[in-house]
C-alpha cells in the first residue's frame, strides 16, 4: 500500500534518511524501531508530507503523495509529542479536525468515551498534562475511518489503564485490516500487537522481517529477546 | 480554504490585541480631529498615525501571530489540507481583521471630518500599508525559525522603511547633487512602501512641506494624476510580492 522509494533527507550536514526503500502492505502491523536519531520520526513525517525529502518518491495506493494531498484522508496520525494551538479547548480542537476532515462516514467514538474526553471538553490545551494530550491525540487518530495508522510512541506518557485501552484499540484496528505503523522503544509492549518488525539505523533499514520468522531464526521466544540476541551477536 | 479561514478569524478575535488596536486608533484619530481647530492639521496627525503606527502594529502583531501559529499549522498538516491553503488562510485572516480594525478605528473619523475623496484615499493607503506590512511579517517568519530573531528582523525593517529610508535618499541626493539623478531617486522611492504611501496621500493633500524629499521629486516628474496611478500600482505590487516569496518558502519548509 505504501512504497517508499530511495528517499534521502539531510538536516544541515546530518543525514536523517539515506537512500531508504520500504514497502508496507495492507493488513500488517509493523513496529519501527531503532536507536534515537536513526530517522524514525523523519520517515513518518515524510510519509505525512510534513518533511519534504530531497530525493525519492513515496507512493500511497499507487499515487505519488507529492501531487495529491487527498491520501491524508486515509491516514490517522498520533504524534510523539502532540502540539496543539494553546488557546483552544479540547472540544474546539476536536470540532475543528472534524470540520476539516469533513468525513461523511460514521465516526468512531470508542476512545472518546473510554478516555472520558467529554468531561474535559472545556479545558484549554495549554493546561493539559502530557498524558491527557496523548489521549486527545489518540482519540483524533482513531476517530476517522482510515487505511493507515501511524502511531509515534503511542503509549509513552499514558497511565496503565489508558495504555491498555489503546493497545486493545490498536489490535481491533489491525483485525479490521488497517495497516498499523508503530514506533516504540518498549518492545515488550508490542509483543502481541505486531506482525512485522523494521530496524533502522543511521537513516537506513537494517532489518525488515516477519516476527515469527525472526523468532524462529534466532531461536528466542519473544521479539525483544530476538532483537537483543541479534544486537549482541553483531548481526545488526 | 473558507473553513480554515473561519478558525483563523475566530482565533484572532479571541486575541484581544486587535480590539485594543481598534480602540487606540479610534482614540487617536478622534482626538486629533477634535483637539485641532483646523481640520487640515488633524488630517496631518492622522497621516502620521497611518504612516508610522499602522505599519508597526501590523508587522509586529503578524510576526508574533505567525510564530504562535506553528502548532496550528502542524496540526492541520497531518490532515488533508494543502500547504498553500493554510498559508493563504492565515494571511487573509490577518489582513481582513487588521484592515477592518483600521477602517473602524481611523476610517470613521476620517469620513466624518475630512472631505470624502481625501478620506477614501487615506483609507485605501492605510489598508494597503496594513496588508503590505503583514506580507513583510510573513516573509520575516519564513526567513528564520527563531521567534526572537524574526521579531527583531521585522522591527528592523519597520525602522528602515519608516525612519531611515527618506534620510538615506536625501543623503544620496546631496552626495550626487552635481548629476541629474531625479529619475534614480524616483526609482529608489519605489523601494519603500511607506514613502510611496506618503507620496500618494500628500500629492492629494498638496502639502509640499510635508512631502519629504522623494515626494517632491515624484510630483515634479509625474504630475499629480500619473503620480497617483504610479504609486498605487507600486503599492499593490508591494502587497503581493513579499507574500508570494514567503508562500514559496513555506511550501518547501520542513515542520
Amino acid at each position: 500500500m505504501i512504497e517508499v522509494q530511495q528517499i534521502t533527507k539531510h538536516f544541515g550536514k546530518f543525514k536523517a534518511l539515506d537512500n531508504l526503500n520500504l514497502t508496507l502492505n495492507q493488513g500488517e502491523s509493523i513496529a519501527l524501531i531503532g536507536p534515537n536519531g536513526c530517522g524514525k520520526t523523519t520517515l513518518i513525517k515524510s510519509i505525512l508530507g510534513m518533511v519534504l525529502p530531497e530525493k525519492g518518491n513515496i507512493i500511497f495506493d499507487g499515487k505519488n503523495i507529492q501531487k495529491d494531498i487527498s491520501y491524508r484522508n486515509h491516514i490517522g496520525y498520533m504524534p510523539q509529542i502532540g502540539r496543539y494551538p494553546e488557546n483552544m479547548t479540547i472540544g474546539q480542537v476536536i470540532d475543528m479536525v472534524k470540520g476539516i476532515r469533513n468525513c461523511t462516514q460514521p465516526l468512531d467514538y470508542t476512545l472518546y468515551h473510554e478516555f472520558e474526553i467529554e468531561k474535559l471538553l472545556n479545558k484549554t490545551m495549554r493546561t493539559l498534562s502530557g498524558g491527557t494530550t496523548q489521549k486527545v491525540s489518540a482519540t483524533l487518530a482513531f476517530m476517522f475511518p482510515v487505511k493507515l495508522l501511524i502511531l509515534d510512541e503511542p503509549t509513552a506518557g499514558l497511565d496503565p489503564i489508558a495504555s491498555e485501552i489503546l493497545k486493545q484499540k490498536i489490535i481491533d484496528a489491525r483485525n479490521n485490516g488497517v495497516l498499523v505503523l508503530i514506533t516504540s522503544h518498549l518492545l515488550s509492549e508490542l509483543e502481541n500487537i505486531i506482525s512485522q518488525i523494521i530496524f533502522m539505523q543511521e537513516g537506513k533499514v537494517i532489518l525488515h522481517k516477519d516476527t515469527e520468522l525472526l523468532k524462529e531464526s534466532t531461536g528466542q521466544h519473544s521479539i525483544a529477546q530476538s532483537i537483543i540476541h541479534l544486537l549482541k551477536s553483531g548481526s545488526l | 480554504m473558507m473553513r480554515i479561514l473561519k478558525y483563523v478569524i475566530i482565533d484572532i478575535l479571541k486575541n484581544r490585541i486587535v480590539l485594543v488596536y481598534t480602540i487606540m486608533l479610534a482614540l487617536f484619530s478622534w482626538s486629533a480631529f477634535s483637539l485641532e481647530d483646523n481640520a487640515a492639521k488633524g488630517l496631518l496627525t492622522v497621516l502620521n498615525i497611518i504612516l508610522l503606527t499602522v505599519p508597526l502594529v501590523s508587522v509586529l502583531f503578524s510576526t508574533i501571530y505567525v510564530y504562535n501559529s506553528n502548532e496550528f499549522i502542524e496540526l492541520l498538516l497531518s490532515h488533508p489540507v494543502k500547504r498553500s491553503m493554510i498559508w493563504k488562510a492565515l494571511f487573509s485572516g490577518l489582513s481582513l481583521s487588521m484592515v477592518i480594525a483600521f477602517l473602524i478605528g481611523t476610517g470613521i473619523p476620517l469620513l466624518l471630518f475630512a472631505d470624502t475623496s481625501t478620506a477614501l484615499l487615506m483609507m485605501a493607503g492605510g489598508s494597503l500599508l496594513t496588508v503590505i506590512f503583514i506580507a513583510i511579517a510573513f516573509l520575516c517568519s519564513m526567513i528564520t525559525r527563531d521567534k526572537a530573531k524574526g521579531i527583531g528582523l521585522s522591527i528592523m525593517l519597520w525602522i528602515y522603511f519608516a525612519l531611515l529610508f527618506d534620510g538615506l535618499v536625501l543623503f544620496l541626493f546631496f552626495q550626487f547633487a552635481e548629476y541629474p539623478i531625479e529619475s534614480v531617486v524616483v526609482g529608489l522611492s519605489a523601494l519603500s512602501p511607506i514613502d510611496l504611501c506618503r507620496i500618494l496621500i500628500l500629492m492629494k493633500l498638496d502639502v509640499s512641506a510635508m512631502m519629504g524629499f522623494t515626494g517632491a521629486v515624484f510630483q515634479k516628474l509625474f504630475g499629480t494624476n500619473w503620480g497617483l496611478m504610479a504609486s498605487f500600482s507600486l503599492l499593490a505590487m508591494w502587497s503581493v510580492a513579499p507574500f508570494y516569496l514567503s508562500l514559496r518558502k513555506f511550501k518547501k519548509k520542513d515542520l
